[in-house]
């Protein structure tokens, strides 16, 4: 679907509170702005992006036209185990992109 | 005396093209939204509970040269432990077509509750962020923003 941009640490002590910075290149079309042809642009947007680690959901984000272009979200999660973060972007047509990032926990 | 009149009419038709051009702009420009529709929204995202100011942070730049990307970042005081979260953060708007603009969900697992996204914003407005905390209280927090260029109005690139 898109470029995506993730950055998680790469190792944290068990219990630490890292910070992930996510980012997607997307138009984002809000469906209000008139194009050049004088009909309105048809809205394209992401609305739903959720993080799961190791599985478990940890933060899910649903997104409005409000949202910049190139959605860019930055949270916090506990690290409790080695393993995988993943990342998953959905549009409102349904189509998913996945992206996932390892995290070593001592 | 020809000439004058013939120059009134050229005057008066511009005078009228221009105006026409005016309305046409504004009747082009998408319909925003109002703060009862923001109370509306507020209402169907978190039902007739009643909410308080405080505990939430909502971090805007106070005055925005650009309102199609605004960097804000809501962080709401709170142990995020098992027994004592956060639940959700909602963002709403007065002015945008639109007025809801994000909602987020945590859980215990966050760790910390605050997140970071750009937002747009399509005129000067308030924002406010609510959060829903798991003992099922509401909190709020609300900023005024003054927006230069707005978003959503601009005319996209051939």
């Amino acid at each position: 679907m898109a470029r995506a941009l993730i950055h998680v640490p790469a190792s944290a002590k068990k219990g630490d509170v890292i910070e992930i910075k996510t980012l997607i290149s997307h138009v984002m079309e809000t469906g209000y702005r008139i194009g050049i042809t004088g009909t309105p642009i048809p809205r394209d947007i992401i609305d739903d992006f959720v993080c799961t680690y190791n599985g478990e959901e940890v933060f899910r984000a649903k997104l409005y036209p409000a949202i910049a272009a190139n959605p860019f979200i930055t949270f916090f999660t506990v690290a409790t185990a080695s393993g995988t973060l993943a990342f998953a972007w959905t549009d409102q047509h349904g189509a998913t992109q996945v992206q996932t990032a390892a995290i070593t926990v001592e | 005396m020809d000439q004058s009149r013939s120059r009134r009419e050229i005057l008066q038709a511009a005078a009228a093209l221009a105006g026409g051009g005016a309305l046409l702009r504004l009747s082009i420009r998408p319909a925003a939204a109002t703060p009862e529709m923001m109370k509306d929204a507020v209402r169907s995202v978190i039902g007739e509970a009643p909410v308080k100011k405080g505990k939430v942070k909502l971090d805007l730049p106070p005055l925005v040269e650009n309102g199609n990307s605004v960097p804000c970042t809501v962080s709401v005081e709170s142990p995020m432990t098992a027994a004592d979260y956060v639940k959700a953060i909602h963002i709403f708007n007065e002015k945008n077509p639109q007025p809801n603009v994000i909602s987020v969900k945590f859980g215990p697992r966050a760790g910390r509750a605050s997140f970071s996204t750009r937002i747009r914003l399509a005129d000067s407005q308030t924002v406010t962020a609510i959060a829903e905390l798991s003992d099922g209280s509401f909190w709020s927090d609300d900023i005024d923003v003054i927006v230069t260029l707005a978003a959503c109005v601009e005319e996209p690139k051939p």
